[in-house]
């Protein structure tokens, strides 16, 4: 048993703790400068998110017709708007506004998308072919489109638009997470935990998923992305939160008759919403090749 | 005689690969075609044919990783094919498989002592606390370090991770397992070990073993009894020692007479099988063995085309299905003294 002999059992050893996968994924994520540029970003955004309304040195929604449309200056960082609103202000609550939404949305689509596609690719048969056909179906139609026509027919406010923007992007998880199921459930160690004597559910929950885990991940990173511009587009054409609240879209939509005239009432939030959406696009393909061991950065 | 552990009686698996336009079945991969077999306490029983043989097929209706088409799986005095899903369930416990990929068959991401933990845990056969201690055990009594339990599988050789798959097959108390080709995905220097672990562990736990393998070497080393299977049937059962010392089916012979013999001054006559394996998908009639067989032609008046041959016990406990040799000893008989 010489393969045994290599490894003598010392009381170091017995006390190893479980090699940690996640620590090693890690340091792959911060060799890659742009995914760490992202992160720290998206950190930032979440602290603005957080703290950002009570730091604000204007009420974002009051007006000041006296001093509407003023370019950026020591008092309005970013100038006022067409109503006297400061945009400086508007952008940072519109943080919260954007985030919220997103991690909401995407919470929502992947709950639902995770059970679909796991019961899709595990079971497969007829109940795969309903659950992804309804799938195929809602991918038909333009996700937009059907988050607009979700938005009139629920109304508007910020839970609407989650409710609207969560269900849009079932399929992209559902879909993402049948296919890793079908080639999961391959494995013999799905087969040694069906002879043990493993309920399917508890397979589906201990073994397919855990090892789907990294793909989810990746999905939802790049999900929020998605959810953040389906906000600011159901925003920009005036079907996201009430006015007045602040949020990007909606800003960019008001002020888009002043773009000649007042480009920064567009820029800012125009701003925001391109550097969160690529923070999180950058921070998902950093994430991608981090738990892909074949093209970890060394 | 003693009493078998388990009787297989006319199990057949049959998969359909193609469907018309109604969803009716057209053709069928005959992949497991009417096989009786009896396994007796405490033996080794191997099982051989060449791969799309159906002898993984047999292993994982076993352990109902396959519900069979047609036939019967006698064990404990029930027919585990006929129970309802839950008492098939606590019977499985008795019935483990070792499977033949020991990469795949570890989940990547449990620790070695979570995943022969799990059958514990699932079936709650011992209480919380005694877990620890009874991994430690299986881990011992496989060779492995206790130290090993918290590592996962990729920082095992494949030899270890093959030792970690016994374990947790041995964590389920089972009567008889199934061994996959255990060995085949292995260095030849590490296959010994494994075989030898599995026999201490046979004397030990009293386990009674299925062997499927695609050599006959291996098969001779572990085995008391052994079958041979081509396409789905098997064509011969006997004793290791018969088998190998007197083969009576032409295809045994030619898988006899493929194992590479290592004193370069002994020749032997090799058989060489002319053609490939024929499809298992819709056989036709008859041996299945008829399109290759070198030795048809001594038999004009057999059916070989066009019945299939029963395996009939032509020597005690050596069974053969071929009309050839059924043949031959009735005219021994007819012929012989007396």
């Amino acid at each position: 048993m010489s393969e045994l002999e290599l490894a003598p059992a010392t009381d170091e050893t017995f006390h190893e703790k479980p090699d940690n996968q996640w620590l090693e994924m890690w340091r792959s994520l911060v060799a890659n400068r742009a995914a760490l540029v992202s992160l720290a970003f998206i950190g930032l955004l979440a602290l603005i998110a957080v703290f950002g309304p009570y730091l604000v040195p204007y009420n974002p929604v009051e007006t000041d017709m006296a001093h509407a449309l003023k370019s950026p200056s020591a008092q309005h960082w970013f100038g006022t708007d067409q109503l006297g609103m400061d945009i400086f202000s508007r952008v940072i609550v519109g943080a919260r506004v954007s985030l919220t939404v997103g991690i909401l949305a995407v919470m929502i689509a992947m709950t639902v998308g995770v059970i679909l596609g796991s019961i899709a690719g595990y079971v497969g048969g007829r109940v795969d072919t309903v659950i992804m056909r309804l799938m195929d179906i809602m991918l038909a139609i333009p996700s937009i489109l059907l988050a607009i026509t979700l938005m009139a027919a629920l109304g508007k406010g910020i839970d609407k638009a989650v409710i609207a923007i969560g269900l849009v992007s079932i399929p992209e998880y559902a879909r993402i997470v049948r296919s890793n199921t079908l080639s999961i459930k391959e494995n013999d160690y799905v087969a040694a935990a069906r002879i043990v004597g493993n309920s399917n559910a508890r397979i589906i929950a201990r073994h397919v998923l855990p090892n789907a885990l990294s793909v989810i991940i990746v999905r939802t990173t790049l999900g929020m992305s998605s959810a953040i511009l389906d906000l600011a587009a159901l925003g920009f054409l005036g079907m996201g939160v009430q006015p007045p609240q602040a949020e990007w879209g909606d800003m960019l939509g008001r002020a888009r008759g002043f773009i000649f005239q007042a480009p920064y009432t567009l820029f800012f939030p125009g701003m925001a919403i391109t550097l969160t959406v690529l923070a999180f696009n950058l921070l998902g393909d950093g994430l991608r090749d981090a738990f892909d061991p074949k093209s970890r950065v060394k | 005689m003693t009493q078998p552990l388990i009787s297989l009686r006319h199990l057949s698996k049959f998969f359909p690969v193609d469907t018309d336009l109604f969803g009716r079945t057209t053709s069928l991969l005959k992949a497991v075609d009417d096989l009786s077999l009896d396994i007796f306490p405490g033996e080794t029983f191997g099982l051989v044919g060449e791969s799309g043989c159906g002898k993984t097929t047999v292993g994982k209706m076993l352990v109902n990783l396959h519900a069979p088409t047609a036939g019967e799986i006698w064990y404990g005095g029930r027919d585990l094919v006929k129970l309802p899903g839950k008492e098939r369930r606590a019977y499985c416990r008795d019935i483990q498989l070792i499977f033949q990929d020991p990469y795949s068959s570890l989940d990547p991401r449990m620790t070695v002592g979570d995943i022969i933990a799990e059958p514990i845990r699932v079936n709650n056969l011992l209480p919380r606390r005694e877990i620890d201690d009874r991994v430690a055990y299986l881990l011992n009594c496989v060779g492995l370090s206790a130290n090993f339990r918290n590592r996962y599988a990729h920082q095992f050789s494949g030899g270890q991770r093959q030792r970690v798959g016994i374990a947790r097959a041995l964590a389920m108390e089972p009567k008889l397992i199934v061994c996959d080709e255990p060995v085949s995905a292995l260095d030849v220097s590490i296959q010994a070990q494994v075989l030898n672990l599995l026999s201490e562990l046979s004397d030990e736990f009293g386990l009674t073993y299925l062997f499927i393998a695609h050599g006959l070497s291996v098969v001779r080393h572990v085995s008391d009894r052994v079958g041979v299977m081509y396409l789905g049937r098997l064509v011969e059962v006997a004793p290791k020692r018969e088998l190998y010392t007197n083969p009576l089916h032409p295809y045994t012979k030619a898988l006899l007479s493929a194992i590479p013999v290592t004193n370069p001054r002994y020749r032997k006559e090799r058989i060489l099988l002319e053609g490939d394996v024929s499809s298992p998908i819709d056989p036709p009639p008859g041996c299945r063995f008829a399109g290759r067989c070198y030795a048809k032609s001594g038999c004009l008046g057999c059916a070989c085309d066009t019945r299939t041959p029963e395996l009939v016990e032509v020597l005690p406990r050596h069974f053969v299905a071929c009309y050839l040799v059924a043949d031959e000893r009735d005219e021994a008989r007819s012929t012989g003294p007396g």
